[in-house]
């Protein structure tokens, strides 16, 4: 491989700057994560983050709607913004040369937005007909009632909010929620492509040197949802979504939960794929997935099944949760760190993937873990040290959540 | 530089390849030009399952194996099936090619197991189901059924629940033998390898292939049905709507205007959908995308919405395509089309995999190696006077139309109460 040129500086007001210079690449994408995530949402006011992501591309700086949209267009800048739990994302991908001018029109549109008051009843109707189309997208829906009955609230919010929270919105309620979260504290810029960091450093430094602001407090978390909680829905299929806890990024046994979770799934010789779909037919769509918070980490496993085979789908489901700590074979370990190291050097290729790792990873580690650090994490996994990590940590006291004409019963 | 490579064997089986030096890994496909198109209504389906069956074992492999095999060399493979295509593809490090070829080869020879069949045939019936609790593509669906008639294009590429039940193994190996002969293959690399090991590693594995007739027949140019059609689903919340209309084909000259085109009226930024119907708020989506086959060509036209906004969008939608076909579109938005589609041209390029889908198509539709700078070039060309071409021979208008969702009657632009 060859060298990773990657930087980082952090300036005066808290903005943290990282880049990756690839030279083989012709473009370059960045990445702004501004701490105004929907967890953020005032309990009154749940979806304003998501509403603010539409309204702030509205005109900002000097040129309004129609000339900011024109312009970023005119960069050829394939871009989005959207709402995550911790974070409101600014992604941007085109050609190298045309970063510069891309982000003197972000920094218009973070600093000096117009938040026109004429656009706040179109945002609104966009958010409230979101809304109304997640009844349409049955697996998404699961999957946010999910994380909302799993993680203690706020963490487990979902970007749309609610329908009383869209409607009582108004120009300054939205105005003073953009005042508080955009500002630089804890705010990163990510950037990796054809580029060079000391022009890069000179810019962001002019474009956002003189921002202020002050630090968020720390959030303040409730009580966790239901173990167990059932959406009827006359559907053809049953939508089955489970979580457990795991260990977070940052912990020595991170490697380990991820050993798991590929061995459970995410290549097709993966045993839920094998057991559920492969053996038995259940189900099209099986799998399980790992996510993380800074201080706490959860595996979510998911499938949809037609409605008479569900229970049968969530028994096997659940067996092979529980046959992981019974023991793994070297064979499947193999097979795992093989395919972590073969997405590792694949995506070096990508700018997009190379500015969304320096960002994520500068957010939950505050440093950048290098290439060679992850290779020889993969390459220390073994079956002994992912049992060792499920006794720490055994997949067992699930939340779950079903869609369906039915409920389903957890297997003893 | 990348550079260009191709090789027809004797059986008929064409290896096309790109090699590119500062690619890390590479992406490897075998394109079977097959699809739904190809199919008799007494096999609806079979296309896509056969796609599903290459997976489950031949000789040499139990389905299980395929699977370990294709993990033990930390590949990121799978398949689809279009109207027209069959693609079985991977991307992985370039020291697996051996394995990579000895895996795909040997599948493409598949032993379609009675047991196997049988198990497969309930995944299938599950992916219906899926799509079908996903208003958008029941939508979607039936609007191409309904856009294209009785013509080939509109067979569905899944199938229904009944014509997968009473397929058999049977018909599907006679399937198999007739559109899976080597001349209607089409071996397709691109990144970090070696062209002399590619060629020697295929000939090796392929080399036996039988040949046989290729082709297709019903490939004429079709203008739709101009139907208008409303499904009602009390379950669903939002209605679906989808506007058909026809487009240049993909060996038309035009079609980089019309994909120029069809960004530029329904793109998610900046377009004309966009500021008439996302804009405002009127929708929760809205898009245009151009779609090219073999002979004929299509513009879909979607969005979904409150199901009271409806009747007034398609009013919208409908004197938004006719500004455009009376007044065509600005330079300014020419523009703006070419930045936005140069730039994901450039991007997409950097990975093996974009480069490795585009070449292959080029070579199916256009029998051409097409680089980089050659799609490039083309955009770069493209006119306002071009957009007039293709809108002079498909006008907009010519719409036949599909609403899914909880209305019983939607009144189409212009016309009576249906």
């Amino acid at each position: 491989m060859p060298q990773q040129l990657i930087y980082q500086h952090t300036f005066a007001n808290g903005l943290t700057l990282l880049a990756e210079e690839m030279d083989d690449v012709r473009s370059a994408a960045f990445n702004f994560l501004i701490p105004a995530g929907c967890v953020y949402d005032p309990p009154a006011h749940r979806g304003i983050g998501s509403v603010l992501s539409e309204l702030i591309t509205r005109g900002a700086g000097s040129r309004d709607s129609r000339e900011l949209s024109l312009a970023l267009d005119n960069l050829g800048l394939d871009r989005s913004e959207s709402v995550a739990s911790l974070h409101m994302r600014f992604w941007g991908a085109t050609l190298a040369r045309n970063i510069p001018a891309s982000l003197e029109l972000y920094a218009d549109i973070l600093r000096h937005p117009h938040l026109p008051e004429d656009e706040v009843e179109p945002v609104q109707a966009l958010a409230l007909q979101d809304l109304q189309g997640l009844e349409d997208e049955p697996r998404q829906k699961v999957l946010i009632e999910l994380r909302n009955q799993h993680y203690p609230p706020p963490l487990g919010f979902d970007r749309r909010g609610t329908e009383e929270g869209v409607r009582s919105l108004t120009r300054d309620i939205i105005h003073r929620h953009y005042h508080r979260h955009f500002q630089p504290q804890g705010a990163i810029l990510s950037v990796a492509g054809n580029i060079k960091w000391d022009p890069l450093r000179a810019q962001v430094e002019r474009l956002f040197g003189d921002w202020k602001g002050e630090p968020l407090p720390p959030l303040q978390l409730g009580q966790t949802g239901q173990k167990v909680s059932h959406l009827v829905k006359e559907v053809e299929q049953t939508q089955i979504a489970m979580a457990c806890a795991s260990v977070p990024i940052g912990a020595p046994e991170y490697y380990a939960a991820l050993g798991a979770v590929n061995v459970l799934s995410g290549t097709s010789s993966s045993r839920l794929f094998t057991e559920v779909r492969e053996k038995r037919g259940l189900c099209y769509s099986v799998w399980a997935t790992y996510q993380t918070f800074k201080d706490r980490a959860s595996i979510l496993a998911y499938a949809g099944t037609t409605n008479e085979r569900a229970q049968e789908t969530l028994d096997v489901m659940m067996a092979e949760m529980r046959r992981l700590s019974q023991g793994i074979e070297e064979e499947e370990v193999e097979r795992v760190k093989v395919g972590l190291k073969s997405s590792l050097i694949m995506q070096q290729e990508s700018t997009s993937a190379r500015a969304g790792t320096l960002a994520g990873d500068w957010y939950y580690l505050n440093r950048v873990r290098s290439f060679d650090e992850i290779q020889a994490a993969i390459e220390s996994l073994s079956p002994a040290r992912i049992q060792q990590y499920l006794a720490h940590h055994p997949l067992q006291d699930f939340t779950l959540v079903t869609l369906g004409p039915k409920p389903l019963t957890i297997p003893a | 530089m990348m550079q260009f490579h191709s090789l027809l064997l004797d059986n008929g089986l064409q290896i096309i390849g790109e090699t590119n030096p500062s690619a890390r890994s590479l992406a490897l496909a075998f394109f079977v030009r097959t699809g739904s198109r190809d199919e008799t209504p007494e096999v609806s389906g079979v296309t896509h399952f056969l796609e599903h069956m290459i997976f489950k074992g031949t000789e040499r492999r139990t389905a299980l194996e395929v699977n370990r095999d294709f993990d033990r060399i930390g590949a990121d493979y799978n398949a689809f099936t279009s109207e027209e295509n069959t693609v079985f593809h991977a991307v992985l490090l370039p020291e697996y090619l051996p394995q990579a070829i000895d895996i795909l080869a040997d599948i493409l020879r598949p032993s379609l197991r009675e047991e196997d069949f049988e198990m497969e045939k309930k995944v299938i019936i599950e992916e219906i189901g899926m799509y079908e609790d996903q208003p958008g593509w029941a939508a979607y669906d039936h609007a191409k059924q309904l856009y294209f008639g009785s013509h080939l294009l509109g067979n569905s590429i899944l199938g229904t629940p009944e014509s997968i039940r009473a397929l058999k193994r049977d018909q599907m190996y006679e399937y198999f033998e007739r559109r899976y002969v080597a001349p209607n293959i089409t071996v397709v690399a691109a990144g970090a390898f070696v062209w002399e090991d590619l060629v020697q590693l295929v000939r090796k594995h392929c080399g036996n292939w039988r040949a046989g007739p290729i082709g297709r027949g019903g490939v004429e140019e079709t203008r739709g049905t101009g139907k208008f059609q409303v499904l009602h689903r009390a379950n669903v919340a939002q209605e679906h709507v989808i506007l058909i209309g026809p487009g240049p084909t993909a060996a038309s000259p035009l079609r980089h205007a019309a994909d120029t085109l069809s960004l530029a009226i329904g793109d998610d930024s900046g377009s004309r959908l966009y500021w008439s119907l996302v804009d405002p708020g009127l929708v929760e989506s809205a898009g245009c995308g151009f779609h090219e086959y073999e002979g004929t060509g299509a513009f879909y036209t979607s969005f979904s919405c409150d199901p009271e906004q409806v009747e007034e969008n398609l009013v919208v939608i409908h004197e938004e395509l006719q500004k455009v076909q009376e007044e065509n579109i600005t330079e300014q938005e020419l523009n703006q089309a070419k930045s936005k589609i140069l730039s994901a041209l450039v991007r997409r390029s950097e990975r093996p995999a974009g480069r490795m889908n585009d070449i292959g198509m080029a070579w199916i539709y256009q029998h051409q190696y097409r680089s980089v700078d050659d799609d490039l070039n083309a955009f770069e060309a493209v006119t306002l006077d071009h957009l007039r071409q293709v809108m002079e021979q498909y006008p907009l208008l010519q719409l036949t139309t599909l609403a899914l969702g909880p209305l019983e009657e939607v009144q189409a632009p212009g016309m009576s109460r249906r």
